[in-house]
């Protein structure tokens, strides 16, 4: 089995990036004709068989693909079904995203790009770009909101352990939409030999429709492994959705079969009632944001709205725009997870299987509780663990408030 | 104001060339840094010498502006501007008889709608819009706006546009074709731009339009090279420079004003010369 994608290419897109409504290329004039050499190249590199060969190289003997497909039992006991977990979390860099960020970092070396500029949240993203970058010796950018440099000063200081420089950006929110405005002014100047890898499926066309087939072998891999083990697919498919890579890259081998269910998990923050949140496709406002028409949390003048989640990888204002066109033909459904729903589902996994789950992936989980009901006890569930979560363990340590205080000590 | 009582940018463009001169178009956002403060702005720039107003529609995630635009705008939408609000803007500045066209991301009309927003410039006395994140392929729904409000429509072209994208993007406009002369955000530059006439020579190969070029213009000397082949300069960080670096409010009105001058002059250099 090829861990690069064997399958056949999605057809969608159409020529402008478009899918149905959503999708398409609202960006600055300049950065048009770089869009499209891109995507000429991403396409020639994926007819390339040395291309596809070296990057299934890479991803097999670096990144430790492909990840296990894992019965989950204990966490089956008590979801009244079985569920599975596609273990993205044990790749190298601990995510799904190592996939993504080999294909571009080896698409860029191709095209002879020697800089790298990426955006990070939380810096998860960061921290792979970085990686691949000290991997295939490319130079790293990574611009990071003030806010969250501060706050995650341990994924900073590993970026520059890694060799990158990291870019505070203080600028409107201060958070991951101003640090992806940042790194755009960036490319627009510096194109020319400069890649800018951007961490999920959105953005303008190819981003969207390139990050999904990089991040595709998750899905491909996961339908095979269990045809093989099972005998027949799974009943529903969950995975969380922030930009949305891993929820494309899981679902994009499924879309075709028409019985498996496909579920969307958004981050519900405070409760999806109080506005305080980042569920875009639950509220269902279209609009525009980073160079693609998709949902989005905009205002009543479509300025763009502070988006609230305890987990920062899912903290984002808008959603890639073919989650938008799968919620609008009912390919996919999508709903809210809040913060303390997702949380109970991290103690869950981390006390019945022995694994701490990325809070992004905790989101899944609990959809995947949620939605047993709906199958039945007969259900075969595949979750995308997306990412591990040692990464959230200050943030997990304090909302089961298991810091000691000092005062307390002794 | 009703609309067609302003002259469009194309009648205003040609008296210029008949001068025998570049035109200057001057840029602010709207509601910067407040609202009064922004239309007596635009009123003094036509006072001295500014012949096309730009009124930006401040916007929470401007991809293409520099530092200086980003701080006006983030400072207009703290102030509480509304696109209501550009809309009174472009309205009360259009009393200046110089066409306003309006500068704004395309989020906004979208979620304004695009055949309202089209409607309600139009009625506001607006000329049209310029539109730096929206290209021909996604336009459509704006051009059948706009044709039907009688607006112009200022698409941009690069340095990396394809010649067949150049002359793609150049038929869709109306009114002039916006060059943008360098790779890169907006903001004042000390040296302009040697790609601006290479992009301007290739627009004339393929459209007839006029050509206005901006990005990085910020005083006379600099208007006045770009007159030397653009019919017109486009010039807005150093404008907003003017009242972000002022100690009061007449202090940056006077700067605007100043600065308004030492441009009218810079693009009649050349009639000069010649």
């Amino acid at each position: 089995m090829s861990v690069t994608s064997d399958a056949s290419p999605s057809v969608l897109p159409d020529a402008g990036g478009h899918f149905g409504r959503f999708g398409g290329r609202f960006m600055p004039e300049a950065l048009i004709g770089p869009l499209e050499e891109l995507e000429q190249a991403w396409r020639a590199a994926m007819a390339d068989t040395d291309f596809r060969s070296e990057l299934d190289r890479m991803l097999r003997e670096y990144a430790g693909v492909p990840s296990l497909l894992y019965d989950a039992t204990r966490f089956s006991d008590h979801a009244g079904a079985r569920v599975l977990f596609k273990r993205e979390d044990l790749n190298h860099t601990g995510a799904h995203k190592v996939r993504n960020v080999l294909g571009q970092a080896l698409l860029a070396k191709r095209m002879g790009k020697r800089r790298i500029i990426a955006e990070t949240g939380a810096g998860q993203h960061g921290v792979a770009t970085a990686t691949a970058c000290a991997y295939l010796d490319l130079d790293c950018v990574v611009y990071m909101g003030e806010v969250d440099t501060e706050r995650q000063q341990l994924n900073v200081a590993r970026m520059k352990m890694l060799g990158a420089q990291v870019v505070p950006v203080a600028t409107g929110t201060r958070t991951l939409k101003d640090a992806i405005n940042e790194a755009l002014r960036d490319w627009v100047a510096t194109v020319d030999d400069t890649h800018y890898l951007l961490g999920t499926a959105a953005g303008a066309h190819p981003f969207p429709a390139m990050v999904r087939d990089f991040a595709r072998g998750i899905g491909d891999e996961a339908r095979v492994q269990c045809l093989e083990r099972y005998g027949r697919l799974p009943d529903a498919v969950c995975a969380c959705v922030g930009g949305g890579s891993n929820a494309i890259g899981i679902f994009t081998a499924f879309v075709p079969d028409e019985a498996v269910r496909l579920y969307g998990f958004e981050a519900g923050g405070d409760g999806f009632d109080t506005g305080r949140h980042a569920a875009t496709i639950s509220a269902g406002d279209v609009g525009v944001l980073h160079g693609a028409r998709s949902f989005l949390l905009q205002d009543d003048d479509g300025q763009t709205i502070d988006s609230h989640s305890i987990s920062a990888g899912l903290d984002y204002p808008g959603v890639g725009p073919e989650h938008a066109y799968l919620a609008d033909i009912g390919r996919a459904v999508y709903r809210p997870v809040d913060d303390a729903t997702a949380m109970r589902a991290f103690a869950l996994c981390c006390r019945t299987e022995g694994i701490i789950p990325a809070i992004e992936s905790a989101h899944a989980l609990a959809g995947a509780l949620d939605v047993v009901p709906e199958l039945g006890p007969e259900a075969l569930i595949l979750v995308s663990l997306s990412g591990r979560g040692d990464k959230d363990m200050p943030t997990a340590a304090a909302w089961f408030d298991l810091l000691q205080d000092p005062d307390d000590s002794g | 104001m009703s609309p067609g009582t302003a002259p469009g940018v194309a009648a205003t463009l040609q008296r210029c060339r008949d001068d025998g001169r570049a035109a200057l178009i001057g840029y602010l956002p709207a509601g910067f840094p407040d609202l009064d403060t922004s239309v007596q702005a635009f009123v003094a720039m036509v006072a001295a010498g500014v012949d096309v107003l730009e009124v930006g529609l401040p916007y929470s995630d401007p991809v293409l502006d520099g530092p200086t635009i980003q701080r006006a705008a983030e400072r207009a939408l703290a102030g509480g501007t509304r696109t209501k609000q550009v809309l009174d803007v472009v309205s009360a500045v259009s009393a200046t008889g110089a066409p306003a066209l309006v500068m704004t991301y395309w989020n906004p009309v979208e979620r304004y709608g695009v055949a309202s927003f089209a409607q309600a410039l139009a009625a506001a006395g607006g000329a049209g819009l310029i539109t730096p994140d929206l290209i021909p392929d996604e336009a459509q729904e704006w051009c059948d706006a706009a044709d039907a409000a009688g607006l112009d429509r200022v698409f941009l072209v690069a340095p990396s546009s394809s010649d067949a994208r150049l002359a793609a993007t150049a038929a869709a406009c109306r009114g002039f074709v916006y060059a943008t002369s360098v790779m890169g955000v907006t903001g004042a530059r000390a040296q302009t731009s040697t790609a601006a006439p290479v992009l301007v020579e290739r627009v004339r190969r393929v459209s007839d339009l006029p050509v206005g070029v901006g990005l990085g213009v910020s005083s006379g000397d600099q208007a006045a090279e770009v007159a030397d082949y653009a019919d017109a300069v486009i010039v807005g960080s150093a404008f907003v420079r003017c009242l972000l670096d002022a100690p009061d409010r007449s202090a940056g009105l006077a700067a605007v004003s100043a600065l308004s001058a030492d441009l009218a002059a810079g693009v009649r250099r050349r009639a000069a010369a010649s």
